[in-house]
Formats: structure tokens, sequence, C-alpha cells
């Protein structure tokens, strides 16, 4: 039947959409968890998608590829990290620094990159499982970044709320002066965070790159780094709402694209706007009730840190 | 081991001085970089001199007939929008959609350009420059209301509708106003004289809008630095606790701060289609909205310095066209170079507030949590 099929197509590509946007955002929901707001995820995204691409050429291995996005998503963000930790900078400005930065500087460095196509990761192929009918590609057939992607979010949910190093992480996000005054290095705590959330948005650019396309384009990224940061106040700052939310916004993406293929006579522009309004409407709703939303906020995000004593 | 000790109150002279050590460390980055791109690594040799894209970088632009007026074109939108941001950021009001506001209010003078195509009445122009203003003023009221009203974040929402405003001038280029005799060219006809900015000389491109600029400097000038309200967007950035106490309204301030910074910013979008590109295109700005935040932290959130910071900042542009076509370097190398700069003024302001010391030992926080 060819309704099934396009209906496990659909959720295959709905589900390609979201992994860049999980990635990243759970990334920067441990950064925001330890008190700190880094704006600069769409940067990060920007130069792991130009450095994934450019180690996938240059190494002939997307493992590499994916490695190299990753450890610059982390130097870029330790960038930030050495600004708003150690010299105190604003992490508001800071954050737009590294994104005008990231914008500015994967479009030189990858404009030699531009039209060169990579080979795109490859889907993991189980045994007998990725066969089956309708199950096998909705739920074995994907590259081994979307489990990544499922993995390291219950992996941060345990972390954060199951163990002493999340206790304190949080803890350094609630109140850092307690925090301090009992004993926990509140800069290097925060420090392991920004880095984290600067891996993670190096992988979720270089997904776009690597995994949901297989080439470069300049400024790519589109809005998804500040996205990911929307989704972040969608989810109230749980690990389980971010899952639902990005998987919500993946269905979204794809529903207006596929209602563009529909050859509907709605202009394509509008459809094209339509994610960003619903990031707002979604904005509006979640941030509503501004005492609730200060509750679910770690209260010390985006404050910098001065040990007095 | 060094370390920051808080200064008692922040240091005028240094909120001078680091703009200055961000400007030196960005041309030492730039050289460095210069270098190694014109190092021949397999000969050990330089292929050319690194000097040369420098020099053609911050001088080569400024030379020739047209060089200042070139300079002026390109700083007059981002002095325009830095002046408004750099209300907003006063307040700790986080518009960082300026792009978008300086988009719709480029579509909206260029709507009624059309609409009254081929009528040549002097009434024309005033009407454009409103319909600019308004443009920007609406696609800024939107975060304001949903600010004020439902706690929305500003930041976030500006910057959604910049991808919005995009999308719209697409739609707009490619559809409805595209020129019937344009040969199926996603553009709009070309203004006729009437819906055109006059130029200030004969022979120069320079035009109305520069003066309007200036004047804007003044205003923010004016009503930063000599008027009440200007009083209380200082006080609500710096102590919204205090504001607060002394009965400012936050809302109020919200509000005015977003509608003013939407408005210079359209007006800055309408002077770039009626005076400088003369018809409507699928590209409108070279990132003016975004290089503006880089140009109001540069200028310090003050209507004179920005003004500074806007002729640096354009500079920049000139100069990475100017590299691009002397010496083969990419053209976002002007991008890079504001990125960086932006990023070593953040760095050196630390000295605002800090100042470095020497010493000696520092017991490390012994843990007792656990």
């Amino acid at each position: 039947m060819i309704s099934v099929d396009i209906v496990v197509l659909t959720i295959v590509s709905i589900i390609g959409a979201t992994t860049p946007l999980l990635i990243a955002a759970t990334g920067e929901l441990v950064t925001e968890k330890s008190g700190v707001l880094n704006l600069g995820v769409e940067g990060m995204m920007l130069m792991g998608a130009v450095s994934g691409v450019g180690a996938t050429i240059a190494t002939d291995s997307w493992i590499l590829g994916l490695l190299c996005a990753a450890a610059v998503g982390m130097a870029f963000s330790l960038l930030f990290g050495f600004l708003t930790l150690t010299l105190m900078a604003n992490q508001v400005a800071s954050g737009l620094a590294l994104t005008i930065f990231g914008a500015g500087l994967s479009a030189v460095i990858g404009a030699p990159l531009v039209g060169k196509r990579v080979h795109r990761i490859p889907d993991l192929e189980i045994a007998g499982l990725t066969d089956l009918p309708i199950i096998g590609p909705i739920f074995f057939g994907h590259d081994p970044l979307v489990y990544f992607s499922l993995i390291s979010l219950a992996a941060v949910s345990w972390f954060l709320f199951r163990t002493r190093a999340g206790l304190a992480l949080r803890a350094v996000g609630e109140s850092h002066d307690s925090a301090h005054a009992i004993g926990y290095r509140v800069i290097r705590i925060r420090y392991a965070a920004v880095a984290f959330g600067g891996m993670m948005a190096g992988l979720g650019g270089a997904y776009l790159s690597l995994a949901a396309t297989s080439l470069w384009a300049e400024g790519m990224t589109a809005g998804r780094g500040w996205i990911a940061l929307a989704l972040i106040v969608f989810a109230a700052w749980r690990p389980l709402r971010l899952l639902l939310g990005a998987y919500l916004f993946g269905i979204f993406w794809i529903g207006q694209l596929a209602v563009q293929g529909l050859g509907l006579p709605i202009a394509t522009e509008f459809m094209g706007a339509l994610p960003y309004l619903v990031t707002i409407i979604v904005l509006v709703i979640i941030s509503r009730d501004s005492t609730k939303f200060l509750l679910d906020a770690p209260a010390c995000i985006g404050k910098a840190f001065h040990p007095t004593a | 081991m060094l370390t920051l000790v808080p200064r008692p109150e922040s240091s005028k002279r240094m909120m001078y001085l680091s703009p200055i050590f961000a400007l030196s460390a960005t041309i030492f980055c730039g050289l460095v970089i210069f270098s190694i791109m014109s190092f021949d690594f397999a000969t050990f040799t330089f292929t050319s001199n690194p000097f040369d894209p420098l020099v053609n970088f911050f001088y080569t632009p400024l030379t020739g007939r047209s060089g200042l007026t070139n300079l002026a074109m390109k700083a007059t939108p981002l002095v325009l929008i830095a002046i408004g941001l750099a209300m907003c950021y006063r307040a700790n009001v986080w518009n960082i959609g300026a792009e978008g506001q300086y988009t719709v209010g480029a579509l909206a003078g260029t709507g009624v350009a059309l609409a009254f195509y081929g009528v040549d009445s002097w009434l024309l122009l005033p009407a454009m420059f409103i319909a600019g203003a308004l443009g920007g003023l609406i696609w800024a009221a939107i975060p304001a209301l949903l600010r004020t009203r439902f706690n929305a974040s500003e930041l976030l929402v500006s910057l959604m509708l910049v991808y919005v405003a995009t999308q719209l001038l697409f739609f707009l280029v490619y559809g409805p106003w595209k020129d019937p005799d344009g040969f199926a060219f996603p553009e709009s006809r070309v203004f006729h004289t009437a819906a055109r900015i006059p130029q200030l000389f004969e022979g120069s491109r320079l035009n109305l809008g520069t003066p309007i600029a200036l004047l804007a400097v003044i205003g923010g000038w004016l009503l930063m630095g000599r008027s009440l309200i200007g009083f209380q967007i200082k006080v609500l950035g710096a102590a919204p606790n205090a504001a607060r106490f002394a009965g400012f309204s936050e809302k109020k301030v919200i509000w005015l701060t977003l509608l003013v910074s939407g408005t210079l910013a359209g007006i800055a979008g309408l002077i770039e289609v009626a005076g400088t590109i003369h018809q409507l295109v699928p590209v409108i700005s070279p990132g003016y909205g975004f290089t503006a935040i880089i140009v109001a932290f540069l200028g310090r959130l003050n209507p004179v310095g920005i003004l500074l910071a806007g002729l640096l900042i354009a500079l920049s542009f000139l100069g990475g066209e100017t590299v691009q076509i002397e010496n083969g370097l990419p053209k976002a190398a002007g991008s890079l170079f504001q990125g960086m700069l932006l990023f070593f003024l953040l760095a050196s302001d630390v000295m605002l507030n800090y100042r470095i010391a020497w010493k000696r030992h520092r017991p490390a926080p012994r843990k007792i949590a656990q």
C-alpha cells in the first residue's frame, strides 16, 4: 500500500528534522542548568557543520568528521566560556558575538567547500530488524546520530537528576553563592557545562551537513540554533518535555514542507515563515505565567560569578 | 597568580581605552591571519606581503574620489540602527531583530513608492518615510506587546521575526511586486525620480540619509543624556529594583525603547532602498541589523561613540570587498573582522569593573559538601 509507505517515509523525515535540534538543545540544556546562557548555539552549529564537511573530505571518514565537529564546537564554546566565566563579560552580548563570529568564520573557511559533496553518514543496518515492514525503517534504519540523540538525552536526564555531580551542577545554576560556600568549584563546573553544550551544538550542526544533507552551504542552519534555545524555554528546562517539544517541532517542520509539496495555492514563503511564527506562539503560551516561568528557569541564569571570599 | 580584583567603581578611563585595545588586538590578529594565508609552508617564504591585505582592508577603501562617500553611505544605516539598539540595551531590552525591522521598513516604503508609481509629487517622499518608520515600528511592536503582555522573551521573538520578514520580502519581490517589464527577474520596478531620496551634491552618491543619521545621533544624545525618560531607561537597565521603587514603569520603557529602535531601523531600510538601491531586490542588506549590534557595543552604547564605531565597522565592510578584489580573499573577511573586534572588546571590558592584581597564594576552597 502506498499510503503506508508515505506515512513511514514521513515519520523517518520527521526524525531527521528533529535530531539536529534535539542534539543541540540537549547540550544547551546542560549549559543553562549550570546557570550559563550561551546564545551562541547558532554560531557553534555553523562551525560544526562546516568543520564536519571539511574533515570528512580531508580524511574520507565521517567518524573523524563528527569528532572534528564536536571538537570545534567545544573549542568555540570555550572561547565563550573564557569571556563570560573568566572575564565575566555579559553573557547575552558574548553569545551574540559567538553567533556573529561563527557565521563569518564558517563562511570564510567554508568558501572552498561550497558545491562539494561528501558521503552521507550511512544508516545502521541491523540484520533482520531493519528489513521488517513498517517497524524496520521507523525504528532500526537510521543513522547512528539519531540513536545518539536519544541516548544522550536519556544520559543527560539521568546525570542531572540521579547523580551527585548533576546535583552539584544544578546547585551551581540555582545559587552559585551557596554552591561556592559549601565548596563547589563554580567556575570549573560551568566550564564543563559550557564545553558539553558546545560539543553537542557542533554535532548538531554536523548532522545537518553530514546526515540530513551531504554538503556545506553558507548559513545552512537557518535559525535552528535559535529554535533550540526556544525549545528549552518551551521544555521548562525538563529533559522529557525537551524531547516532546523537539519532536513536535520536527513534525511541524516536515508538515510545512509536505504542504508545500502538495501544490496548494498557498505561497511557499508563507509556509517557510510558519516554523518561526509557531516558535513565537509557543513562546507566548509557555511564558504567559511569569511566576511559573521564574520557578522553572535556573535562578542564576545569565549572572556572572565572582568569588568574594 | 593573576587575579581580578573588583574596582570600587567602574573605570571611566577604561571605558574609552577598551575599544582601542580591542581594535589593536584585532589588527594584530588580522595580520597573523593574513600572514598565514600568504605563507608558503613548502618553500618557507611569503608568497606575498602580508601587510598588503591589511593596507587594502583599512586604508585603500578610503582613497580615491568616492572613498569617503562610500564610507558614509555604509555607515548611515549602521549608525541609525545602532542608536536605537543602544537605547534598548541600556534598558536591558534585548532587541536583536533590527534586521527584520529594517526589512519591513524597506518593504513599507517600497509599497508606497510602487502604489504611486509615476506620481510626481513632493509629498511622495515624506509619505515613504512615514511608511518606512511605521513598518519598522510595527515589526518592533510585536516583541514589545508579547513581552509586556505575555512575558515572552523579546530576544527570541524579535529574532524569529527576522526570518518572517525575509520570507515576506521574498514573497513580494518574487510575486506581486515583481517588475511587469522585468523579464521575470525578482526585482521591483526602478523607483521614479520623485520616489528617490535626493542627492546632497551634484555628482556624488551621498544622499539625504546621512544627515538624517547625524540627526539621530543628536536626538539619541539628547534623549539619553538630557531627558527624564533617558534617565529612567538607564536606571531600569542598571538597577531594576531601584527603578521599581522609584515608580518607573518597566513596561513603558520596554515599549518606548523597542518602538524607537524599530522606527530607526525602519527608516534605515527605507533610506537603503529609496536612496541607494532605488528598487526592491531579494537582498537589501549585508546584515546591517546584526552588525549594528556590534556598532552599539563598540560605541559604548553612547550616540557619539556609535558614530565613530559606525564609521569603523563601515570601513570593515568596504575593506572586506577590497581584499576580495585585490587579494582574492573571501568577502566574509569583513564579518570575521567584526566578530573578532566584538570578542576582544568584550574581553577587554573586564577592565571596566576589575583590575588585574598579582596574588601569591589563593587558598583553594575545600569541599565540605561530601
